[in-house]
């Protein structure tokens, strides 16, 4: 089994503030700690699992600074054998479709049985890149999912719907799968891995690289175009319990108690 | 700028409420924009949809065959495809589903269209629609604007907007099916139900919820703690289910349940998209986070901005002594 997974590094907003820049069009993100985007990281687990019960090979592509050799070497470490890193500015990041035509021209310069990433990242939430992947390649795709079987030349993935239900499909290989966090126990990086991640082959290349023209993947060819970012404005009606920790515990208490509302 | 084309979304004999919702706000675009209002159902046996759809619009397309029983991406995708260079629509709208998110980004690439996913809302800026999505879980949103011509397609996020009553009659065209066998790498098995548990939070009184501000599954102790204390069974987000807290059927949000309990205690949990529309029926709503953007606190009737820690040893204690 020849698996490519492709992951991202993302800022982790989840308890910081965020505020647009000068720019109007980006935020800072000076003070933001990236990580592995999470469903990202259960693909990673998912196609180690499959290189551990079947064979093959894992090969970790990611578009990103340098920053996210970081995580790329940890992704190694849990069990990819090599990895791409495509840093070119040139690249409209904003656009999911442009994303998936950059991995697509890595990917199909080489075999592959497999390719997995992330069904949704953190930052963006386009939930597009995989699917649009699929498409580029020309091979078929299942999207959300939390259940993967590998059979011979085909998969049984199990889509996770709304309220839970999942939807099986059977796929032929090669394909795109796009995985859903919660599909498996993504491991810590063993210290001999993280060790040997170290002698691993990773590569950095541009557009010019994988030959693609500036044309092909820059803003101006994008038929979307990102006017501003703001922050929104959020109407809560939310009675804001003031005071110090317990203070605030105790007022929450009784309003619980003694409004009737437990 | 030409008809607004909406998907219809259904699955196992049920039409999805997002089909209404979009077709609503695609109402609300054509009286400003001229055009039409097209529904575009696919499938088999769903005659009584075309029904239903077309008191929401001013026609139906109708894709009546036995090759749609079940949906499938690869022939979704390419009776749109016909449709679209048929009709040639100038917006089409499908939902930010599980199913939208399957299909649509390949017709985008398929067909070259302008495409923006998961929309939360549609404006008009010099005359031109831009339309709006959020970054980084709802806490910036964006503007975009579409460079090309029509058609433009888009995800459009279920529960933003609340499906109008019908008031059309739209008229009801039957169009041949584009596929006349089946196609494709891609075949449906068959629908698994979601595994039950011990505790139906759907019926529960009190719930309260855990998010990822917990930290660490030892920091269950405290949920349970109070949850005892208010007689409360525990749920959570995806976060907490992910990580093995808690088992599956005890997430809320699109892909868990939907629950409209008396109270909902929301602890450390942020409030993604998904995780409050399955909780803002309930009647009564604290949310204890201690990031003040937390998107939760948009829904919330009291809000406790403060390291959960600190605060949720005292209100169990608090709680126990004024209960007795």
């Amino acid at each position: 089994m020849k698996t490519f997974v492709c992951i991202k590094r993302v800022p982790d907003t989840s308890e910081a503030e965020v505020k647009v820049d000068v720019t109007g069009k980006d935020v800072d993100s000076s003070r933001f700690s990236f990580d592995i985007n999470d469903a990202d990281n259960y693909a990673v687990e998912e196609a180690v699992l499959i290189k551990e019960a079947k064979g093959g090979t894992v090969q970790v592509v990611c578009m990103g600074p340098q920053e996210a050799d970081v995580m790329i070497r940890m992704a190694l470490a849990k069990g990819g054998d090599n990895a791409i890193r495509i840093d070119d500015p040139r690249i409209n990041v904003l656009d999911p479709l442009k994303v998936a035509r950059v991995l697509a021209s890595v990917i199909k310069s080489q075999e592959f049985d497999l390719v997995l990433t992330g069904c949704i990242a953190n930052d963006d939430g386009s939930m597009a890149v995989g699917v649009a992947l699929a498409e580029e390649l020309g091979v078929p795709h299942a999207a959300m999912v939390k259940k993967l079987v590998v059979e011979d030349g085909k998969v049984k993935a199990y889509r996770e719907l709304e309220g839970g239900i999942a939807e099986v499909v059977e796929i032929t290989l090669p394909a795109v799968i796009t995985i859903q966090t919660g599909i498996n126990e993504p491991r810590y990086a063993p210290i001999r891995g993280i060790r040997e991640a170290q002698k691993k082959e990773l590569k950095v290349l541009k557009i010019d690289d994988l030959g693609l023209a500036e044309n092909e993947v820059n803003a101006a060819s994008s038929l979307v175009e990102l006017q501003k970012l703001y922050i929104p404005v959020v109407v809560s009606k939310a009675e804001v319990i003031e005071g110090a920790p317990e203070e605030k515990a105790e007022i929450m208490a009784a309003k619980l108690v003694k409004g009737g509302l437990l | 700028m030409g008809d607004v084309f909406v998907l219809a979304e259904h699955r196992q004999g049920v039409l999805r409420e997002v089909t209404l919702e979009m077709l609503t706000r695609a109402s609300g675009l054509v009286e400003k924009l001229g055009g039409e209002t097209v529904a575009v159902l696919i499938g088999s046996g769903v005659d009584s949809f075309a029904e239903k759809l077309a008191g929401y619009s001013d026609k139906v397309l109708f894709v009546d065959d036995p090759l749609f029983t079940d949906y499938n991406s690869e022939k979704y995708q390419k009776v749109l495809a016909e449709l679209i260079k048929k009709y040639n629509p100038g917006l089409v709208m499908i939902g930010h589903t599980t199913q939208g998110v399957d299909l649509a980004p390949a017709l985008a690439v398929e067909m070259n269209l302008p495409f923006v996913t998961d929309v939360i809302d549609l404006e008009f800026v010099d005359g031109k629609l831009q339309p709006v999505r959020q970054y980084y879980q709802g806490k910036v949103n964006a503007n975009f604007a579409f460079k090309a011509e029509p058609p433009y397609l888009i995800t459009f996020r279920e529960a933003t907007v609340e499906a109008a009553e019908p008031s059309r009659q739209g008229k009801i065209e039957k169009v041949e099916s584009p596929l006349k066998e089946e196609i494709g790498y891609r075949r449906f098995i068959e629908y698994v139900e979601a595994e039950v548990g011990d505790v139906d939070i759907t019926q529960s009184e009190i719930l309260v919820a855990v998010g990822r501000g917990i930290k660490e599954e030892k920091n269950m102790a405290l949920i349970e703690e109070l949850a005892k204390a208010v007689k409360a069974d525990i749920c959570g987000s995806r976060a907490a289910t992910d990580a093995g807290w808690l088992s599956h059927d005890r997430q809320v949000g699109t892909s868990g349940k939907t629950v409209k309990p008396k109270l909902y205690i929301a602890i450390g949990i942020s409030g993604a998209f998904q995780h409050l529309a399955g909780m803002k029926g309930a009647k009564t709503i604290v949310a204890i986070n201690k990031d003040p953007d937390a998107p939760i606190f948009s829904v919330a009737d009291f809000a406790i901005v403060d390291d959960l820690f600190k605060v949720l040893p005292k209100l169990t204690e608090k709680l126990k002594e004024l209960r007795g």
